[in-house]
């Protein structure tokens, strides 16, 4: 590891000011940049620990009924605070399938939206990355990418996004709060992340020196506490991340659909939102029926860079099964594996 | 998770404290509370830190190291290179050949796999060392590599005559068998990943050499230091008092150990190397990827006329690895016709290594996947085909076994899961989305035997110590020697302290092939056995003694007094008694080893594996035992496999500690769910480079993958195996899991996956 400034602000201003200067990173829970860190992945000359700034470590009701997560509340945190559990359950489950215990007690809302993708070639500095380094190419297409993107990927760049929590909040609509020296910007989360093109290693719209402060979900979003799941497809059971990921919340009266969000994870540089499935699904039937052709229209465009075709059939198939569990209704309880679907049984209890 | 145990094996009653109980770790405090100090945590005046700079081809030559960078980097030492390091000799293999006269760099050249080591950076600092690293550029002149056994330049490999078995017309009997099988098994390259990576503390006073690494065998380890440096065995200490996981990866010294114990010796000062995870991946050899082809003639009734086995594993251009895929081919099964044949294939690897039973374990996946197979084209019970073609004795050694409880593991194991209550139709079970399966497969490990040493001392205030070069690297060896001392000596096993870990205690072979426990309760049983003797002599004899008066024969030591037979004499301590005489202690060395062993056989011994005993041996054949019973829940349309329910029942004669034993039964079941399910070391085909080297990418199964697990002993004492009765109980338990997941997969989806790990593209 090299060596680096560590400077620990006590204002959102002072941190502006001290991430200021060209190669500084911000330092949050630290679960992600740190491991960059110490594998040469990142070098950043100069930390800002933002740690220390009490501002952003609440969560607020605000008067029009939306929500504010403050960027550095800890994903336990906000996972079992009952009222946000309760409210947003697609997003609690969304956390509370994501990474360890130990890691959702050290990680922050901010930092999940900027965590880095896993593809195996950004981690490793002898291998190409035009993420890692711009024009060094990309070592995964023609290389092992089994679980990389099928949509929004590009000749530059095959990596997916490893979020969870970004999956259901972007479906809900959530928007960024971003600090800078402009002072105070609003970005919906769906516009955040950017896709790959040739610019890869511009992950989000952020700046230099801009900074997350917040995470607002508008009022509409706990409209669907009773119909909202996440389920995420994985290779073990806890403590990995997703092959693919849904997020789904329905509004339902009289058999029919009055309101529809979907997203995907772990199918592109960004969480996915699947407009063109909402717009088949308003108005729809109920069903199972208009879930597959929801599930047929939110992968239209889906195509395999390389050994990864498998996932666009299992996405449609989480597509209909996650919207299949939203239909049947949010559970009473967290269910004892979250977002699993060894757990999202009809009519099985979730905490048994 | 659920523990049921059927005790046929404890022979003793003696409470935990004896052989047979169910002491806790005796070491367990220490390490949860942190107080246990591993290897690499010594704290050393001086201290150097070393990194390792690693290829990044999988063949070819280092044109150049460019290491002016790092020479100048803050910190830095010495950047040791092939050309800097100085020279050692090669030292023999674990056999103990004489090895070519010829002299040894562990710092490469010639590339002939990704993650070799070419280059080292020894700074104040670790972090320094790992800055240093980062600026030393190596480059290379690169050929093409041959990345793994499906690599078109792999070739069939060289046949290995040694691992040849026939006996019958195998090819005939199969030709001409009315029922006729045959299909290919797969399992991938695997890894050891111990939660403790490799390192070490290597420190030179003169031309002794003291190193601090975590190691499954202290002596062959200091026997390679010894012969790389030419200095004599006894100058070398090995120190490994805990280890934190090894699965075989920690038997040999290894070349990362030889550069920091040569930057120790260059530097003079003492030097700290451990490998990171990512180099835990190439720095030693994991599980070789294997190929076997299993074909069965059989009869309409299920009867298997013949066997016709053809393996192949991978090994590394200029190493040897032979796991030995038809060992359990030839002997699960009764087969009048037999053929077995192996070959390896090079290709750009580290050398592979031993990891949980090696051999046994991907040969168990080929056999025990196509009895399963043969089960269903016959249309009979895999349970009931594997009991019809019960082996009653050793098929390839045509000798009798010494115990063999597998018909009593099949029983005891149905039993308890509910066996009888299985619909044979796969696809006939169901629960909502998931579809159902039960399996069942068998496994076996053959009962590995040498000899072991131990001192044991009764001290003056009574207790009683145990020393022996013998490790602890999580299976107990600290708890059931406390027990043997404490039962045969006749104390509280709190009153016994263990020491291990020290090369210049009483002697031990390798910590591998599930021996230890066997070799070393026997040795301590020895020396505690002539300590005893010692203590009840002086008591009877010595003038001094209260019981001199008694003109007794004998004497009885229990719970650390001595009393006399018929209770009617004195009833004193251990510590009076040693007190009345004058000694402040009794010592006695056991050892296992013949009588008039020369001291170059315990050299022999204890520092290679050439002396150990072979398994058919003698009159019988020694093996432990088990079956496994699986139950599946498979989601249709993901193809997730989950593992809900597992009864295993084991033959691994008398426990020495059941609560112990019964753990690593657990630990080796689940390594078997990973196995199954999730574990594979995937490669860039075009680099030959591990993608998956981390333990994020590389998955090993979490609590929540693993269900309520039950555990039967079914074992008997066997006294051919072991002094105490046991057989082996540390790899058995992981042979057999692959293709009882696999089977009971089939069973759930009516699809044969038969190469591992069962990922759910394999099933949707």
């Amino acid at each position: 590891m090299r060596d680096f400034d560590y400077v620990r602000p006590a204002t959102i201003s002072e941190a502006l000011v001290a991430a200021a200067e060209p190669g500084s990173a911000y330092l949050a829970g630290g679960t992600n940049l740190l491991d960059l860190m110490k594998g040469g992945v990142t070098s950043p000359e100069r930390i800002v620990d933002i740690t220390r700034l009490p501002e952003l470590n609440r969560i607020e009701t605000l008067d029009d009924g939306g929500l504010r997560i403050g960027a550095l509340v800890r994903n336990a945190d906000l996972a079992h605070d009952p009222a946000f559990a309760k409210a947003y359950p697609a997003v609690a489950e969304a956390l509370l399938s994501g990474a360890s215990a130990q890691l959702r007690n050290a990680a922050t809302a901010g930092g999940n939206l900027l965590q880095r993708t896993r593809c195996s070639y950004f981690y490793d500095t002898a291998s190409a990355c035009n993420r890692r380094e711009p024009g060094s190419g990309c070592s995964a297409l023609g290389g092992e990418n089994r679980l990389h993107a099928i949509l929004g990927w590009s000749d530059a760049c095959i990596a997916t996004h490893p979020s969870d929590f970004c999956v259901p909040l972007v479906a809900l609509d959530a928007v960024v709060e971003i600090e800078g020296k402009q002072g105070r910007r609003h970005v919906t989360l769906e516009e955040f992340h950017r896709l790959p093109g040739d610019t890869p290693q511009r992950e989000t719209v952020l700046e230099p020196g801009e900074l997350i402060v917040a995470i607002r979900l508008p009022a509409e979003a706990a409209s669907f506490a009773a119909h909202a799941r996440y389920l995420k497809m994985r290779e073990r059971t806890s403590y990995a991340f997703a092959v693919v990921s849904a997020a789904a919340a329905l509004t339902v009266r009289d058999g029919k659909i009055r309101a529809a969000r979907l997203a995907l994870g772990g199918v592109a540089a960004k969480p996915w939102r699947a407009r063109a499935a909402e717009a088949v699904l308003l108005g729809a039937d109920a069903d199972e029926a208009a879930f597959v052709r929801a599930a047929d229209a939110a992968l239209a465009d889906a195509s395999p860079p390389g050994d990864n075709a498998f996932k666009i059939e299992l996405a449609r198939r989480i597509v209909v099964r996650t919207l299949m569990s939203a239909l049947a209704g949010t559970p009473a309880l967290m269910p004892a594996l979250p977002a699993s679907p060894f757990s999202s049984l009809p009519g099985v209890r979730h905490d048994a | 998770m659920t523990v049921r145990s059927i005790r046929h094996g404890d022979a003793s009653d003696g409470g935990a404290d004896a052989v047979g109980g169910r002491l806790s770790r005796v070491d367990g405090p220490a390490k949860i509370t942190g107080a246990a100090k591993y290897a690499v945590e010594q704290q050393l005046e001086g201290l150097a830190h070393a990194v390792l700079v690693e290829s990044t081809i999988a063949s070819g030559k280092v044109r150049a190291i460019a290491s002016k960078a790092a020479e100048a980097a803050p910190g830095v030492l010495k950047v040791l290179t092939p050309d800097t390091i100085i020279s050692l000799r090669t030292a023999s293999d674990w056999f103990g050949t004489p090895p070519p006269d010829k002299p040894y760099c562990p710092l490469a050249r010639d590339i002939t796999f990704s993650g070799q080591h070419v280059a080292a950076v020894v700074a104040e600092t670790f972090e320094q060392a790992v800055a240093a690293a980062a600026l030393v550029k190596v480059s290379y002149d690169e050929t093409p590599a041959i990345v793994d056994l499906s690599d078109g330049k792999a070739g069939d490999g060289i046949p290995v005559d040694a691992m040849t078995k026939e006996w019958g017309d195998a090819q005939a009997a199969f030709a001409s068998a009315p029922v006729r099988i045959c299909a290919a098994y797969n399992t991938p390259r695997e890894y050891q990943a111990p939660m403790e990576p490799h390192g070490l503390i290597a420190r030179w006073e003169g031309d002794h050499l003291t190193v601090w690494e975590p190691s499954q065998w202290l002596d062959g380890m200091a026997r390679t230091y010894a012969e790389w440096f030419g200095v004599p065995f006894e100058n070398v200490r090995l120190v490994s008092p805990y280890i934190g996981g090894g699965f075989g990866s920690k038997a040999l010294a290894l070349g990362h150990g030889a550069v920091a114990a040569c930057a120790a010796k260059m530097l003079g000062r003492p030097v700290r190397l451990v490998m990171t995870r990512p180099q835990t991946f190439t720095g030693y050899g994991g599980r070789a990827a294997t190929r076997q082809t299993v074909t069965i003639g059989a009869d309409h009734d299920g009867m298997i006329q013949s066997i016709v086995h053809r393996g192949v594993n991978e090994t590394s251009i200029d190493g040897m690895w032979v796991e030995p895929l038809g060992s359990v081919t030839s002997i699960m099964y009764a087969t009048p016709n037999f053929s077995s044949k192996q070959n390896v294939v090079r290709v750009n690897s580290v050398v592979p290594g031993a990891m949980r039973a090696p051999g046994e374990n991907p040969s168990a996946f080929g056999i025990e996947s196509a009895i399963d197979e043969l089960s269903y084209e016959v249309g009979i019970d895999p349970l009931e085909i594997r009991l019809r073609n019960y082996a009653e004795q050793d098929p390839e050694a045509k000798k009798a076994w010494s115990t063999r409880q597998l018909r009593e593991a099949f029983a005891a194991g149905a039993e308890r899961f509910g066996w009888a209550r299985r619909t044979p139709e796969p696809r006939s079970m169901r629960d909502g989305n998931q579809l159902i399966g039960w399996g069942v497969a068998a496994g076996t490990y053959p009962v590995r035997r040498a000899y072991g040493e131990a001192i044991v001392r009764i001290l003056a205030d009574g207790s009683v110590e145990v020393e022996s070069s013998s490790i602890d690297m999580g299976q107990g060896t600290y708890t059931i020697l406390a027990q043997t001392a404490a039962e045969t000596v006749g104390v509280s096993a709190d009153d016994v302290v263990v020491k291990l870990g020290d090369s210049r205690f009483p002697r031990a072979g390798v910590t591998g092939g599930s021996r230890l426990a066997g070799v070393m309760t026997g040795a301590v049983h020895k020396a505690a056995t002539a300590a005893l003797d010692q203590l009840v002599g002086l008591a009877i004899s010595d003038p001094r003694s209260p019981f001199h008066a008694l003109q007794a024969n004998t004497l009885v030591v229990a719970n650390g007094r001595i009393t006399a037979p018929r209770g009617d004499g004195p009833d004193v301590s251990i510590s009076e008694l040693l007190e009345s005489v004058g000694r402040d202690r009794i010592e006695a060395v056991g050892d296992t080893m013949p009588a008039n062993s020369s001291a170059e056989d315990r050299y022999k011994n204890y520092t290679t594996i050439a002396m150990a005993l072979p398994h058919t041996e003698g009159d019988y054949s020694r093996h432990s035992w088990c079956a496994h019973f699986v139950e599946v829940r498979v989601d249709e349309d993901f193809g997730t496999v989950r593992v809900s329910r597992v009864v295993s029942a084991l033959d691994s004669g008398r426990l020495y500690n059941p609560k112990l034993a019964e753990s690593q039964w657990k630990g080796g079941i689940i390594m078997g769910i990973g196995q199954a399910l999730l574990e594979e070391g995937i490669m860039d085909r075009r680099h030959g480079r591990i993608v998956n080297n981390n333990l994020a990418d590389y998955l090993v199964p979490t609590n929540a993958d693993i269900p309520d697990i039950e555990v039967i002993s079914v074992g008997i004492p066997d006294l051919h195996s072991s002094v105490l009765g046991g057989k082996g109980v540390g790899e058995l338990a992981i042979v057999g899991m692959a293709p009882a997941i696999a089977n009971a997969v089939f069973h759930a989806t009516g699809k044969r996956v038969r190469d591992l790990p069962i990922t759910l593209e394999k099933l949707i």
